[in-house]
């Protein structure tokens, strides 16, 4: 009896036991962290907010030309909606959304929901077109139309500096209105900046540290790991007192006569502060993995490689450095990754040039309530993301993720 | 031919030496200018003489006075042990599982269990704050104990996976063999070996929580407000010199942590003789 138990653990059940372990944090993400994520995709997409308020509308808006203004049924329809919008007061919530597809459109809205209160019967068409001529012409039917579908691509084409027109097919949103592919582009450059520098600066680092004698090199490694741990904005603090125009730096600079006391350098609040203090934050991220590659190569290789006569930059560029290609795709990759969803930082050392996607995101989930158009731009950046994650995957492997 | 080694070496060292100024410098910069007399940012001429008087503690008296970050402080701490106890539980408890070679489709949920690591916060925000609006969940400490709790988890799933890879199985069988449950063979043999990969892994956790602005920010109401979300107002609003006081106290805190954790590293790497 006993034995068998036994037998029961040790041989049937260890896959069921491992799922079983593993299954309580696997819910616990599903529901804290992917659902919440599958959810603002779902804002991308989804909007019932125009549909809701203006079903009859819409319904009839369906069967109508598109080539001249609707008719009178319409009229009353959108009359009687609106003002139902007005009294449950959601049509500033509709106005917005119609808004969006139409700029102009809002105070067309909210003020002729005030007007119709006083039509009592008769034409609607022409009284709503007395409130205001918008209501004569095709596209703001075309408008409310096209905000009323529940489902849309709208912002994610919006999201790309596209838009979609009456007849269905898509075009490019006019000059004035074209910011977020230049955006994302922008992004992608100073991303790749940054993991540039970083390589740059961690790779001596990490070979110094690699190299030197147990006891130095953990000093050192000290050095890189303190602002590893040290808080974000506690180091973007840092690089404000720095760098600000009666900051350190700018102090120092004045004070030894390099720079005169009115041609002070703006060193943040812009582009350049936004790659400095990314820069200081993320190269830790750079050093730790090629320092875990760079540790398990033989010194002896080096001196092999200089009595077959090999000179030092040789020895480096043919025995060295491609030993060392795991650790900077790594560190490269992760940097990367880390870095095209920043916001912290350039939020506030960025200014207004040195802003990037993610301050976008934030800016339409804050101060626009475009949540629709954040979650498109965020969906965007999140298939970037997951996109060099599995590459990192295979690559690297997650399971060889290790922390400082 | 040798001296050319010789610059090429000085060189580097030199480069390095920049390097390392710039990783520490900035952190460095901070501790004295927290002593500032004065409502200033950068040195006066008297710390430059390092005249007493030029010093004054007068901004760390300011923290202790002000409310908000006496208040900030508590939040910070409820919902960093709050999440960080959460996230470790549920962190090692899947680790383990994770180890386990009969584990089936090991790598995709390891890619799952790790991805809160590399989302975008300004993405989970955003998420979150949909999700825990909608389950009326906003502007509460629970909503932000389990926001942090799931973006604290693959730090523990990662040190715990870590420790477990150099774990001897050999030991749990040996314990089963003798009639050891389960659970009596986690507690008694397998969590003293990788207790410094859990303890490691909950520190990395408490300092994701303790530094987190951006969730806090979405989600977070004038009650929960933290110390970094305190920081944030402070830096964009107006920023005086208490910041640099507090960012002095986390950076005493950061390293205090970061010995710690180095000091289990150590233990958990050495040889386990006895």
């Amino acid at each position: 009896m006993d034995s068998n138990t036994n037998i029961k653990t040790t041989i049937l059940s260890p896959r069921l036991r491992a799922t079983g372990l593993m299954l309580p944090l696997l819910a616990f993400i599903a529901i804290t962290f992917i659902a919440p994520l599958a959810l603002m995709l779902v804002h991308s997409v989804y909007d019932p907010t125009v549909a809701n308020a203006l079903p009859e509308t819409l319904n009839l808006l369906r069967e109508w030309d598109g080539k001249s203004a609707p008719d009178e049924a319409v009229y009353a329809a959108a009359a009687r909606e609106l003002l139902n919008a007005r009294q449950d007061r959601s049509l500033g919530r509709v106005a917005t959304r119609v808004n969006r597809v139409h700029p102009g459109l809002r105070s067309v809205f909210t003020r002729s929901a005030r007007g119709l209160q006083n039509v009592r019967e008769g034409l609607y068409r022409d009284a709503m077109i007395g409130l205001n001529p918008a209501w004569g012409n095709v596209q703001t039917w075309y408008a409310i139309r096209s905000a009323g579908d529940r489902f849309t691509a709208r912002h994610y084409l919006n999201a790309l500096d596209l838009q979609p027109l009456p007849d269905g097919s898509i075009a490019r949103q006019p000059p004035e209105r074209r910011i977020y592919l230049s955006l994302l582009w922008r992004t992608f450059i100073v991303s790749l900046s940054i993991t540039a520098i970083c390589l740059l600066l961690g790779y001596p680092i990490a070979h110094l540290i690699a190299h030197s004698p147990p006891r130095i090199a953990n000093l050192l490694l000290i050095l890189v790991l303190v602002p590893f741990w040290t808080s974000l904005l506690v180091r973007t603090t840092s690089w404000i007192v720095l760098l600000q125009t009666q900051g350190v730096i700018n102090d120092l600079l004045v004070t030894i006569g390099l720079i005169g006391d009115d041609d002070r350098l703006a060193m943040i609040y812009n582009m350049t502060g936004t790659v400095v203090a990314m820069t200081h934050v993320l190269l830790p991220f750079m050093i730790l993995p090629l320092y875990s590659i760079m540790r398990a190569i033989p010194p002896t290789q080096m001196s092999a490689a200089a009595s077959l006569g090999a000179n030092s930059f040789q020895a480096f560029w043919r025995v060295y450095w491609p030993q060392t290609l795991p650790g900077v795709g790594a560190g490269s990759l992760l940097v990367f990754i880390l870095a095209i969803g920043y916001y912290i930082t350039p939020a506030l050392v960025g200014g207004s040039t040195g802003q990037l996607i993610s301050n976008m995101i934030a800016y339409h989930m804050q101060t626009s309530l475009n949540w629709s158009l954040a979650g498109a731009l965020g969906g965007i950046l999140l298939v970037c993301v997951i996109a060099l994650y599995l590459l990192y995957d295979r690559i690297v492997g997650i399971d060889r993720m290790r922390l400082g | 031919m040798i001296s050319t080694q010789r610059i090429g070496r000085g060189a580097y060292l030199a480069s390095c030496t920049l390097i390392f100024a710039f990783l520490i410098a900035p952190i460095l910069v901070i501790v004295p200018l927290s002593f500032n007399a004065e409502p200033y940012f950068t040195f006066t001429e008297g710390m430059l003489r390092l005249d007493a008087e030029a010093y004054s503690l007068r901004w760390y008296r300011q923290i202790i006075e002000n409310e908000l970050w006496t208040r900030g402080l508590v939040n910070s701490l409820i919902i960093g042990i709050a999440s960080t106890a959460l996230a470790t539980a549920l962190g090692t408890i899947a680790a383990l599982g994770l180890s386990s070679p009969a584990m089936p489709g090991r790598r995709i949920a390891m890619a799952l269990l790790i991805s809160p690591m590399v989302t975008p916060v300004i993405i989970s925000a955003a998420g979150m704050f949909f999700f825990y609006s909608a389950l009326g969940l906003a502007q509460t400490h629970i909503g932000l104990i389990l926001s942090h709790a799931a973006l604290g988890t693959p730090f523990v799933v990662i040190t715990v996976t870590a420790t477990l890879s150099a774990f001897d199985t050999n030991l749990t069988r040996a314990a089963a063999s003798l009639g050891a449950s389960p659970f009596l063979t986690f507690r008694r043999v397998q969590l003293p070996i990788i207790a410094p990969g859990v303890i490691s892994g909950a520190l990395f956790a408490f300092a994701t929580s303790f530094d987190e602005v951006v969730v806090v920010l979405f989600m977070g109401g004038i009650e929960q407000r933290t110390i970094p979300r305190q920081m944030w107002a402070g830096i964009r609003e107006q920023i005086s010199p208490t910041i640099l006081a507090v960012a002095t106290f986390l950076i005493a805190f950061a390293v205090l942590l970061l010995l710690t954790v180095e000091w289990l590293r150590r233990r958990a790497a050495a040889p386990q003789t006895d």
